[in-house]
């Protein structure tokens, strides 16, 4: 590979080098292993296993809640993002910084904290259970768990398009005579959409593949709770090792093309942004 | 306990074969001067940690007294199919002590590292201690479970952990199995019915025994545990008596969790003298009473005579009788598609 | 790639708001209340439960589980997982960005993608790619049996499988900032007759220093704190393969809610810790 010289700087060579190296010892052969493994099934196999009825469940149940819980953070998240850019308040800076826990603390704390708050006899929980509502091993504590981890994607990828809108524009649609909400859905929505939908994906992206905080709310029923990523540790464990990467490479699959869709979407922001 | 005869014979042979390991293995330290520290590793299955902490502390005793050779056990818990697993998948264990001779098997077969004689090397189906599963109720049984078949009720609340990665779980199941087999009528199409409605009433299915455990009583999720003898004795004991009460079934199920050597491991790294000693110290008194005080049914007669009290008295059918052995069992019953995909999978 | 933006937060302080363009002082509190009272429920919330349950049986308790030698086991090998998976991901970090951004070459956005690829991964995948190529079933597994050479259930595993997991956190921290900041300097460096080292010892360093440093602290949390990928290929040897997250599940697992909670504080202080240090150097770029 060569690039092209217009520029005197040294290092291509090496830094390229270490890069590829880096990228294929680490993340490349490994992840290798997914499709050798899987080609150990023929054709039919691979789809049976993929389409198995308890498979398919999981697939419902992860991205399922994964939607909800990245369509919640889009609303909220954008809310958050709107107070702390446009509102003064005490502890906002604080605020601010707390946005990011979810980022820092470890998956398995988050999931022993959010299991413990929400059971029967729970913080939380005791407050729902005369409601009737339950939430710890069933399909919201999944999506509860997932709104604490993809919060902060939201919140940060609209945070900085906010804080750029120009408050002239809003001002020229306001002495134009538009009302306020008006004003919020026909200028500063639109300008925020993108990277609310590149939020959106961010979010359900990080959901879909989570593990720690989800394992232990979710109560692991088979057909109900169970998450993809649970279902591949258990064929592991049952010694299926192809039918564990068979699964393993449909999330891998789904997981790049959101990805690419991520990175597209950002593009489009920051084409619209410079317009 | 009425195999007394029996149970002599292996203990005799027990520590027949011990005192000449040992004697062995202090002729050696003797020739060598002070002989090299050993790590063991010993891969056991969920509820089994009480036990070994207590025994591991004995054994490193005993074994420096005898040989002079110190010794440092180290531990590793979960699921006994996915603790098998691990050890197929190249977890160094020098011994294995898991839930059911299947995951052993497994580890014979697949991982080719233990001989595939192997539970005839121990006395008792290399199985030094047993037990059965019982139902943990709440205090007072408020839904007036007595038997297996009130479990199928509507509205009553069940938990009991995944047979697929449990081992705990899979007596649970066979015991289940067991009883309706044995009700008026019973065959394997009734007997699979039962058990199909017996798992619609779970809400959580834990990886491992002890996962339920927590879920059942930190929890408060559930009106009955389908647990371990030991575990739901050690769960009374922890919760202090009076908050759970131990129902048992008219029908258990003899739960006998094996051990071995892993002995290409234990070959390669030099343990095979130490760690067949310290399986066959859990065959001697001191290791069947720290069994038994950790709420495992003791193989020896007069250990198991002086802690009868403690254990309830069931009717026990064994895997071999009723299932035509683990093989088999785990073919029917835990393979994929077998009776559990077939019960959770209506549409197959 | 913008993506290192999503981490970092306003530093701005809220314009003055008109009343043309401002909501009335109703509405405005409305949604303060309702932002806050959402943000205490998710994260304010189990924040204040992992300390209160830590301490739920009094301070020597906490204290015990604290320095109980498994505890300490397992924090020695979470700071040596650290200690190798981070500098390795700076030294990568660096060269993928200096590459990325410095020269034009076919195939870079590829590249850039590739670079990305860990961040897409379900954390149990990559702890399953280490299982099929280094288990004893794996590729490997039987040259490494008769070598003695153990990677998984070991700490090389653990290690591996947390540097894959961070690996994207230094580049793609960088790379924007790199690209903001173009090639001039380095340029006219090399043009003076200084080196390559040179320059980018004494040109590119002093100018991506605290993007590499906020990075790296990103990198550091995420590595201290992976609990997926290193459940799958720790084994759980008590004492010698459990990291402190795992330490956690396994004292939950065991009764041993107090303590479980107390390591879960240790590791919570860790991420307010990182928090704080994030706000810190965010301060220090927007300056």
């Amino acid at each position: 590979m060569r690039h092209n010289s217009r520029t005197v700087l040294p290092g291509f060579g090496l830094s390229l080098g270490i890069t590829c190296t880096y990228l294929s010892l680490l993340v490349l052969i490994p992840l290798a292993t997914v499709f050798t493994k899987t080609a150990e099934l023929s054709g039919p196999a691979f789809w049976a296993t993929v389409t198995d009825p308890r498979v398919v469940a999981s697939y419902r149940v992860t991205f399922g809640a994964s939607f909800v819980a990245a369509l919640v953070n889009t609303v909220f998240g954008l809310l958050v993002a709107w107070v702390l850019v446009r509102y003064r308040f005490p502890g906002r800076r604080l605020v601010d910084a707390m946005v990011d826990l979810p980022f820092a603390l470890p998956t398995a704390v988050a999931g022993i904290a959010l299991t413990t708050l929400y059971v029967p006899n729970g913080w939380v929980g005791g407050y729902l259970e005369p409601l009737g509502i339950q939430v710890s091993y069933t399909w919201i504590g999944i999506t509860v768990a997932l709104i604490f981890i993809g919060l902060p994607f939201v919140v940060r990828t609209v945070q900085p398009v906010l804080d750029d809108l120009e408050v002239e524009v809003e001002e020229a649609a306001a002495s134009l005579g538009a009302r306020r909400w008006q004003t919020f859905t026909r200028v500063v929505f639109p300008t925020v959409a993108p990277a609310l939908l590149t939020g959106f994906a961010m979010a359900f992206a990080r959901a879909i593949g989570e593990y720690g905080s989800v394992v232990f709310i979710s109560g692991n029923m088979p057909m109900k709770t169970e998450i993809v990523p649970l279902l591949i540790i258990t064929k592991l464990e049952q010694y299926d090792y192809a039918g564990a990467t068979a699964v393993a490479l449909v999330m891998l699959v789904v997981s790049f093309l959101l990805l690419l869709t991520i990175n597209l979407l950002q593009w489009v922001a920051r084409r619209r942004l410079a317009v | 306990m009425r195999g007394i005869p029996t149970t002599m014979r292996n203990r005799l042979l027990a520590s027949g074969a011990l005192i000449a390991t040992l004697a062995a293995a202090t002729a050696d330290a003797a020739a060598q001067g002070a002989p090299k520290p050993v790590n063991l590793l010993n891969v056991s299955y969920d509820p089994t940690r009480e036990l070994y902490e207590e025994l591991n502390h004995e054994f490193i005793r005993y074994w420096k007294g005898k040989t002079g050779q110190d010794v440092r056990i180290r531990q590793s818990h979960g699921g006994s199919g996915k603790q098998g697993r691990s050890v197929i998948d190249g977890l160094q264990a020098d011994v294995v002590t898991l839930a059911v001779a299947y995951d052993i098997d497994q580890i014979a077969e697949k991982g080719r590292l233990i001989a595939a004689d192997w539970q005839g090397r121990l006395a008792d189906n290399s199985s030094p201690y047993t037990s059965t599963i019982v139902l943990l109720v709440r205090k007072g049984n408020p839904k007036g479970i007595k038997d297996w078949g009130d479990l199928v009720k509507p509205g009553v609340s069940v938990i009991t952990p995944n047979p697929k990665t449990s081992g705990g779980a899979r007596w649970n199941y066979l015991a289940a199995w067991a009883w309706a087999l044995r009700q008026p009528g019973g065959n394997d199409a009734t007997a699979k019915a039962f058990v199909a409605r017996l798992y619609k009433n779970v809400p959580v299915l834990d990886a491992g025994a002890r996962g339920s455990t927590t879920t059942f009583v930190e929890r408060g999720i559930g009106d009955v545990l389908l647990a371990w003898e030991n575990e739901a004795l050690l769960a009374i004991k922890e919760m202090g008596p009076g908050k759970l009460e131990i129902v048992a079934p008219s029908v258990s199920i003899l739960a006998e969790p094996p051990v071995s050597v892993v002995d290409r491991v234990a070959r390669k790294r030099g343990t095979q003298p130490v760690a067949e000693a310290y399986l066959r110290y859990l065959y001697t008194e001191v290791g069947q009473e720290i069994a038994a005080k950790n709420f495992y049914r003791p193989r020896l007669a007069s250990v198991a005579a002086k802690y009868e009290s403690q254990f309830p008295k069931l009717t026990l059918v064994t895997v071999d009788g009723v299932f035509g052995g683990w093989r088999k069992a785990q073919a029917a019953h835990f393979a994929d598609g077998a009776s559990f995909d077939q019960i959770y999978q209506p549409g197959r | 790639m913008t993506t290192a933006a999503v981490f970092r937060s306003a530093t701005a302080a809220p314009r003055a708001v008109t009343r043309a363009t401002g909501e009335s002082r109703v509405v405005r509190w409305l949604l303060i209340s309702i932002a806050l009272v959402f943000l205490a429920l998710v994260l304010l919330l189990p924040l204040v439960l992992v300390f209160n349950q830590a301490f739920a049986k009094g301070l020597p308790a906490y204290w015990d589980a604290i320095v109980q030698p498994d505890a300490l086991s397992a924090a020695k090998l979470t700071l040596l997982t650290a200690a190798i998976a981070v500098p390795a991901n700076l030294l990568f970090g660096v060269a993928a960005a200096w590459c990325v951004t410095k020269f034009e070459f076919r195939g870079k956005s590829v590249l850039i993608t590739l670079i990305d690829l860990p961040f897409a991964v379900s954390p149990v995948i990559s702890g399953m790619i280490f299982v099929l190529l280094f288990g004893a079933q794996g590729w490997l597994g039987d040259w490494l049996f008769e070598h003695d050479i153990r990677i998984i259930f070991a700490v090389p595993g653990i290690v591996l499988a947390t540097t894959f997991v961070t690996a994207p956190f230094v580049a793609r921290e960088l790379i924007p900032l790199m690209q903001e900041q173009g090639s001039e300097e380095e340029e006219a460096a090399i043009v003076l007759g200084a080196s390559g080292w040179q320059t980018f010892f004494r040109v590119t360093l002093p100018n991506i220093k605290w993007g590499l440093l906020y990075g790296l602290i990103l990198c550091n949390a995420r590595a201290m704190g992976e609990f997926g990928a290193v459940s799958v290929v720790s084994g759980h040897i008590r004492g010698e393969t459990n990291t402190l997250p795992l330490h956690v599940e396994i004292l939950y697992n065991e009764y041993a809610f107090a303590a479980s909670f107390a390591v879960a504080s240790v590791l919570t202080l860790l991420a307010l810790v990182t928090l704080a240090l994030k706000t810190l150097v965010e301060k220090r770029m927007a300056s």
